[in-house]
């Protein structure tokens, strides 16, 4: 069965972590990346990324690939920063395959419907 | 200058409180400490801050929690002060408006934490209630006493009921637009 829609929220992010990034830079990116139009407020984004480490979509890096263990005995002292994952990448080719999808039957039939056909 | 101002919230005025704190902000009081009942404020510039009032999913004691709060911390926001599970954030007004939550899903699980939270104290109080009452059958001596507690439990669990039914009004308008919209 093909995957459920992600949230707009989601979507951005995983399309941010394409390149390491902490927290405050996703939700800068994202504003960027839409135009203004989407802001991520933190505890949102925070939610968000944990179920996306959970998922394994996304993993936390160190500057170089720290384990999971280590970062978390100097937790605080350096912010976290995100990385997308193999899987990740996939969930989101698929997600812009379904976005492909929508986006062309609603041009389709919209347009259609427009000429008066 | 330091101003404290002692004031009664119930539990499910959440909403009511915060927009008071930022009433307050707009004042130029800016809220520096939280206690029980009791809002400490120093001057700031009229407008400088909005205040957001946050519900934490773990218990106090948690390491989790204080991940979460340094995650917000690092995007700029402010923690004031902590009252049991309730957090006060601040953040300095510049062009965005400050908010901890910027979708329905995320806003329904911060109603779903409180709503929780008053049914237990409002189970607990219903439990003890029965106790009470059940007490003054057994010890007809006592029974003022007794009874005085007990009808003071019942009271605080119909709060909490009515209480709970109000945020799960909030909660419902929110999941039905949640069914059309992100």
């Amino acid at each position: 069965m093909a995957n459920p829609a992600m949230t707009e929220a989601v979507y951005y992010i995983m399309l941010s972590l394409m390149k390491p990034m902490h927290g405050y830079g996703i939700m800068q990116n994202v504003e960027q990346l839409s135009g203004g139009r989407v802001r991520l407020a933190a505890g949102t984004l925070y939610g968000a990324i944990n179920t996306l480490l959970e998922k394994g979509w996304i993993v936390a890096v160190a500057g170089e690939n720290v384990s999971e263990k280590s970062f978390s005995r100097d937790r605080g002292n350096r912010k976290k920063e995100y990385l997308i994952t193999e899987q990740g990448k996939e969930m989101l080719q698929d997600e812009i395959d379904r976005l492909q999808e929508l986006l062309e039957n609603g041009t389709r039939i919209l347009l259609r419907q427009g000429d008066g056909k | 200058m330091r101003k404290v101002i002692h004031k009664w919230f119930w539990l499910w005025d959440f909403d009511k409180e915060e927009k008071w704190l930022n009433e307050m902000a707009s004042k130029g009081l800016g809220l520096v400490a939280v206690g029980w009942c009791r809002y400490e404020f120093e001057d700031c510039a009229p407008g400088e801050y909005k205040i957001c009032l946050d519900f934490l999913e773990n218990k106090c004691s948690s390491v989790e929690n204080e991940k979460y709060i340094a995650f917000l911390e690092e995007t700029g926001a402010q923690q004031v002060g902590r009252m049991s599970r309730w957090v006060y954030f601040r953040k300095k007004v510049s062009g965005e408006d400050f908010q901890i939550f910027s979708d329905n899903a995320s806003r329904i699980r911060y109603l779903t934490r409180i709503i929780r939270f008053i049914a237990v104290i409002g189970g607990m109080n219903f439990y003890f209630g029965c106790y009470n009452m059940f007490m003054l059958f057994q010890v007809m001596q006592y029974h003022v006493y007794i009874n005085f507690f007990g009808v003071i439990n019942f009271l605080i669990a119909a709060a909490c009921g009515l209480g709970m039914s109000r945020i799960a009004r909030k909660r419902k308008k929110l999941k039905t637009e949640q069914q059309i919209f992100e």
